[in-house]
């Protein structure tokens, strides 16, 4: 079994700063992380690879100092790592940026054939979920979208059961293999990192390609040039006036509360002993 | 690129009904049809949905395009895509817009690779700029700190998938007349590589929180855990359903499927209680559409009284309990139990 997990470094937008004079990000505001989606994804793998046996590759797009989300999967389970670095790939939107990867894939593909590719749900600074899809339509494998559960991976027949959560509820799919995954959080939860993976991932040097690595790349479609969206404008949303301000001492406030409260009957029941 | 014409929306059906985003897109559709002048449509793909077409028509479309086929029973990305590109290669729209929902999601991210063109996610702002006939889709970016306007210039359709319970259905209009084309489409089962098992529904989980009259949520505020159990107290007297920011559910204080907010659950109960929550705009875009919003917050400058109908500037530790003991004593009062059930 050959998985192939999808990760990205991301600025922790938990504590990224907007400059309010240019509207831009201020990256250097923010620690750079592993996306926590793909984290799950990688603890999957392993999950997965403890059952079935195999390789886990993980595969990252971004400058050099992306190196550092591969080390982490590795430290999490992962075998090896490959990072496609290169001002070619800059600015690229989602369609352009699952070109890339696909790109990288097959050539990963070639060396040893792919059985399971996995992704995070979204990551948290672009938060669109659609590099996932975009790269199984490239692939021509199926994507299978908010996986909660892999319930079972049948390598010798080529097929997975999949719990897919859905607006309320989850579905079960079974898919042939290869295909692809996008996990949700509550799929795994991330174990301690055995002192073996430390060590391993502390020495452990990701590959490193440039454009010119992969193989039949139409460079027309990557990066900036191949990225049909473009930021308009960033803005403030607009400022709502706000309503009330409840005034005077905590109990003040509260008794006030109260008879806004009470003003919604048509919402309050009143429930007796007896009724 | 000037041959692509006309607005379209996705139409997801789901247990032979539609999906309630579907026909709030229908309505925000039909500004943006009538700002360029053109046709509305309504794209639906399924299993015996014929019947529905003509609600599609009155809830705003001037024509529907319909599948109907057994192979679309279930909604599989691998049949509604191939179904979704061929009609949208054969009939050029210049817009087409999807529900934020696990199945339009994941539809749309197939369908803008496959015809190459641009696709915004999560969309809770939509207009047109008319000269230029270019969708100006604008979301929350980056966490939700920042507002981002998305455009798609050179490639046709314009997508975007659109946050549910953001914009506004028209009301049904049963005298509405329209066109319905029924499109054949060429699918077998057995070119299929997935398959739906099974479909299993959790109601209690949709009770909780999206269909909640009342929600009581809260944030970072609170201090800690302990303090965050203030919050499932008050929700239990007063009968809410509980939810909370998307720090609160990162560290650990609730689960994830209680999380409001951009990247959560989008809610519009009749009563929010936002307390201990500054505002963020990740949060703030999954509950300012809430009929009365009731803040308690210690920053008088915190954003989330810019939404708040009624806002209480003070320490939640301080002013629940005291709000949590009046509901009590009203009960009493009454002589059994005051909620919002």
């Amino acid at each position: 079994m050959h998985i192939v997990v999808c990760v990205k470094q991301v600025p922790d937008t938990k504590i990224i700063k907007i400059n309010p004079k240019t509207n831009t990000l201020d990256r250097r505001s923010a620690p750079a992380i592993l996306n926590p989606y793909d984290a799950h994804a990688v603890q999957e793998a392993v999950k997965i690879k403890n059952k079935t046996g195999g390789t886990i590759s993980v595969l990252s797009m971004g400058p050099p100092q992306a190196v550092a989300v591969i080390k982490k999967s590795v430290e999490i389970g992962a075998d090896q790592g490959f990072l496609i670095s290169d001002r070619a790939f800059a600015g690229a939107d989602t369609l352009a940026t699952s070109y890339a990867l696909s790109k990288a894939l097959e050539k990963i593909s070639k060396d040893k054939p792919i059985d399971l590719v996995i992704c995070g749900k979204h990551a948290i600074d672009g938060d669109t979920g659609q590099v996932g899809p975009g790269i199984a339509r490239r692939l021509d494998i199926p994507p299978i979208t908010n996986v909660i559960e892999v319930s079972e991976v049948n390598k010798e027949e080529k097929y997975v059961h999949i719990k897919r959560k859905q607006i309320n509820g989850y579905e079960v799919i079974q898919s042939q293999l290869p295909c692809l995954l996008t996990v949700e959080k509550e799929i795994n939860d991330i174990e301690y990192a055995p002192l073996p993976n430390m060590i391993n991932a502390a020495r452990y040097e990701p590959i490193i390609w440039s454009v010119n690595d992969l193989e039949d790349v139409d460079k027309t479609q990557l990066g900036l040039k191949g990225s049909p969206t473009i930021v308009g404008k960033m803005f403030s949303p607009p400022k709502l006036e706000g309503g009330k301000r409840l005034e005077g001492t905590a109990d003040e406030q509260v008794g006030q509360l109260m008879e806004v409260l009470l003003e919604r009957k048509d919402l309050l029941k009143l429930k007796t002993a007896n009724s | 690129m000037e041959e692509n014409q006309g607005v379209w929306v996705f139409i997801e059906v789901n247990e032979g009904e539609i999906e309630g985003v579907s026909l709030e897109l229908l309505g925000a559709g039909r500004k943006l049809a009538d700002k360029l002048e053109v046709p509305l449509s309504g794209v639906m793909l399924g299993e015996g949905i014929m019947p529905l077409a003509n609600e599609v028509i009155y809830a705003g479309a001037d024509q529907v395009y319909v599948v109907d086929h057994p192979v679309l029973k279930n909604y599989r990305t691998e049949s509604f895509m191939k179904g979704v590109c061929t009609l949208a290669e054969k009939y050029k729209p210049e817009i087409f817009l999807y529900g934020a929902t696990p199945n339009g999601k994941d539809l749309a991210s197939a369908v803008a690779t496959d015809l190459s063109t641009g696709l915004t996610a999560d969309t809770t702002m939509l207009d047109v700029d008319v000269d230029k006939r270019l969708l100006e889709a604008s979301r929350p970016a980056f966490g939700g700190n920042i507002m981002a306007t998305i455009l798609c210039k050179k490639h046709r359709p314009q997508m975007a998938t659109v946050r549910p319970k953001v914009m506004k259905a028209l009301e049904a209009d049963r005298s509405r007349k329209g066109v319905i084309i029924e499109e054949e489409l060429e699918l077998r089962e057995e070119d299929m590589r997935t398959k739906v098992l099974k479909i299993v529904k959790d109601v209690t989980k949709k009770a909780s929180l999206s269909e909640a009259h009342v929600i009581v949520a809260g944030g970072k505020g609170l201090g800690d855990i302990q303090g965050f159990q203030l919050i499932h107290e008050l929700a239990e007297v007063i009968g809410a359903s509980v939810g909370g920011t998307r720090d609160v559910v990162e560290a650990g204080w609730l689960k994830h499927e209680q999380q409001v907010g951009q990247t959560g659950e989008t809610v519009t109960p009749k009563i929010y209680f936002a307390i201990g929550i500054s505002g963020a705009i990740q949060h703030v875009e999954g509950m300012k559409n809430s009929e009365l919003i009731i803040a308690i917050n210690k920053d008088p400058n915190a954003p989330i009284f810019d939404v708040a109908t009624y806002g209480i500037v003070g320490d939640a530790l301080e002013i629940v309990p005291k709000l949590i003991h009046q509901f009590k004593e009203l009960s009493k009062e009454k002589g059994g139990e005051m909620s919002y059930a």
